[in-house]
């Protein structure tokens, strides 16, 4: 195998993209071609960085900001996945919300920043209200969809050979739903930081969209950049999570065998 | 259990002329229909089956598309129920000690293959007995070495010999078979069939074959029936010594009898 192939194999390759942007980024800021007031030099970034890491702030903010992901996800996720399960499970559950959800669904959440802050203030109940709602969707459609995937022709087996109702949804529906509820999960994962950045730069007292918003007041546009690639970088480590996740329990599925 | 068997010795003889009882004298009967009729909606689909079998018989059912016989398995194993008429086992345990093999392997992709077969042991046997008891019917079935992988990774001979390890693995009394060997390809398919016999005359239990394939039923069964019409077109014993070989002049004949009837008579 060659070494570009090998490189690739081992996912290495995804990043030798991102390094050579940041390499010439720095050699056309020292160059003189990008002005500093309109986008600073990596070293310049870093160095906020590590200002900020020094202090304390940035550790905090990013503290702050993880919090509220996770337990705004933790929210709408479990809520969207109860409610995909049991509309997919019962007729009678399915025939009394899921034309009410469908309409929901179709309102951009974010459509409702202004009606969140008449109710909650600029306090944490809004930015976790708002990611939830956020992170419900995503997870919802996809697990109801996985459950009617489901093939009916494994679930007749089951009934066959006696598995009761406990042991043919352990073991024939959420297995065979996995896949698509995690389709659902790697979605949910990108809206939830999506939704966070917008609350947290409209109104916030602590957070990484507040670090920005603050940093903008004082022209600090370092810190501006560090912040958005702090979004980028926790955004690619939840994903890869969910990817590990996925590799882990689909180990069955014939996408996930080789390599 | 020498009540079921009276039981079974006393309704034998009660038995109306026309129903089938030969070969069932020195035998204990299995299961037997009595005027089973079957309907869905307006569509009469079995007319009036009369039907004895004798434990330990190989049966083959066979006939056109839509003529009834996957209705016939589906009843035998508990999965419809008679629209009139009645279906009687030996024994009180009915249902529960018939499996069914369908026409796909159906395996669960995310199980491995011994976990798989385990599924057969539901509510007979758990944790490593059940083990124990799967990987020996994988053995008999040849894929003892293949016992930790994905069903995935298996061909399709090898996925319906794993179907078959779950559904014998629970020593059933009756196994129905749903044209089981139907997608798979012809050498596959006199394999499985050897494999299959193999099996039966080693376990003894009562087989019931769908098939449309007329000469896999004379090479497997002791007696053919075809259905036509919602009824008892014909039936017939295959009385050819096994082992049988594929092609024999004996069974060409008894496959050309059935084929001329299946053809003249519809």
């Amino acid at each position: 195998m060659s070494l570009a192939a090998r490189v690739a194999r081992n996912g290495a390759a995804g990043w030798l993209l991102p390094a050579a942007i940041i390499a010439g980024w720095e050699a056309a800021a020292r160059a003189g071609l990008i002005p500093a007031n309109v986008l600073p030099a990596p070293s310049a970034v870093a160095e906020a960085f590590w200002r900020l890491t020094l202090s304390g702030e940035l550790v905090r903010n990013i503290g702050v900001s993880t919090l509220r992901a996770l337990s705004g996800f933790a929210v709408g996720g479990s809520i969207g996945f109860a409610l995909g399960l049991a509309n997919g499970l019962s007729q009678l559950s399915r025939g009394l919300t899921d034309t009410t959800l469908q309409m929901i669904r179709n309102i951009p959440h974010l459509a409702l920043i202004p009606l969140v802050i008449l109710w909650f203030g600029i306090d944490e109940e809004a930015k976790l209200f708002l990611v939830a709602l956020g992170v419900f969707f995503p997870i919802y459609v996809n697990t109801l969809l996985g459950i009617q995937g489901v093939d009916p022709q494994l679930v007749e087996m089951g009934r066959v050979y006696g598995l009761d109702r406990r042991a043919l949804f352990f073991r024939v529906i959420l297995p065979g739903a996995l896949p698509s509820i995690f389709v659902g999960l790697r979605y949910a994962l990108g809206i939830m930081w999506l939704t966070l950045i917008v609350a947290e730069t409209i109104s916030a007292s602590s957070g990484l969209g507040y670090m920005a918003m603050q940093a903008r007041e004082f022209l600090l546009i370092d810190v501006v950049v560090l912040s958005i690639l702090i979004y980028a970088l926790l955004g690619k480590l939840a994903d890869s999570l969910a990817r590990l996740l996925e590799r882990l329990s689909l180990g069955w599925h014939p996408a996930f065998q080789k390599g | 259990m020498p009540a079921a068997t009276l039981t079974a010795a006393r309704s034998l003889a009660a038995t109306p002329a026309h129903a089938r009882t030969i070969g069932s004298v020195e035998g204990r009967r299995a299961f037997a229909f009595k005027e089973v009729g079957k309907r869905f909606g307006d569509k009469i689909v079995l007319d009036g089956i009369s039907l004895d079998v004798r434990a330990g018989q190989f049966l083959a059912v066979i006939g056109k598309s839509g003529c009834g016989k996957s209705t016939l398995l589906r009843l035998l194993a508990g999965l419809d129920r008679p629209s009139s008429g009645s279906l009687t086992f030996s024994g009180d345990d009915g249902h529960s000690r018939t499996r069914f093999m369908f026409q796909e392997p159906r395996l669960l992709p995310w199980m491995s293959v011994v976990r798989n077969v385990e599924i057969g042991l539901t509510g007979i046997a758990g944790g490593t007995q059940a083990r124990q008891r799967a990987l020996a019917m994988l053995d008999e079935v040849g894929l003892a070495d293949r016992a930790d992988e994905w069903p995935s990774v298996l061909s399709g001979g090898q996925k319906q010999r794993v179907a078959l390890a779950r559904a014998l693995v629970g020593q059933p009394q009756i196994l129905a078979l749903d044209e089981p060997l139907g997608a798979l390809d012809a050498l596959t398919r006199i394999e499985m069939q050897q494999l299959l016999e193999r099996i039966w005359l080693d376990q003894k239990f009562t087989a019931v074959l769908v098939t449309h394939d007329v000469g896999e039923a004379v090479a497997l069964a002791d007696r053919v029936v075809v259905i036509g019409a919602g009824r008892i077109a014909l039936d017939l014993d295959v009385p050819v010594a096994r082992p049988r070989r594929h092609g024999s002049a004996e069974l060409a004949h008894i496959e050309g009898a059935i084929l001329d009837h299946l053809f003249s008579r519809v």
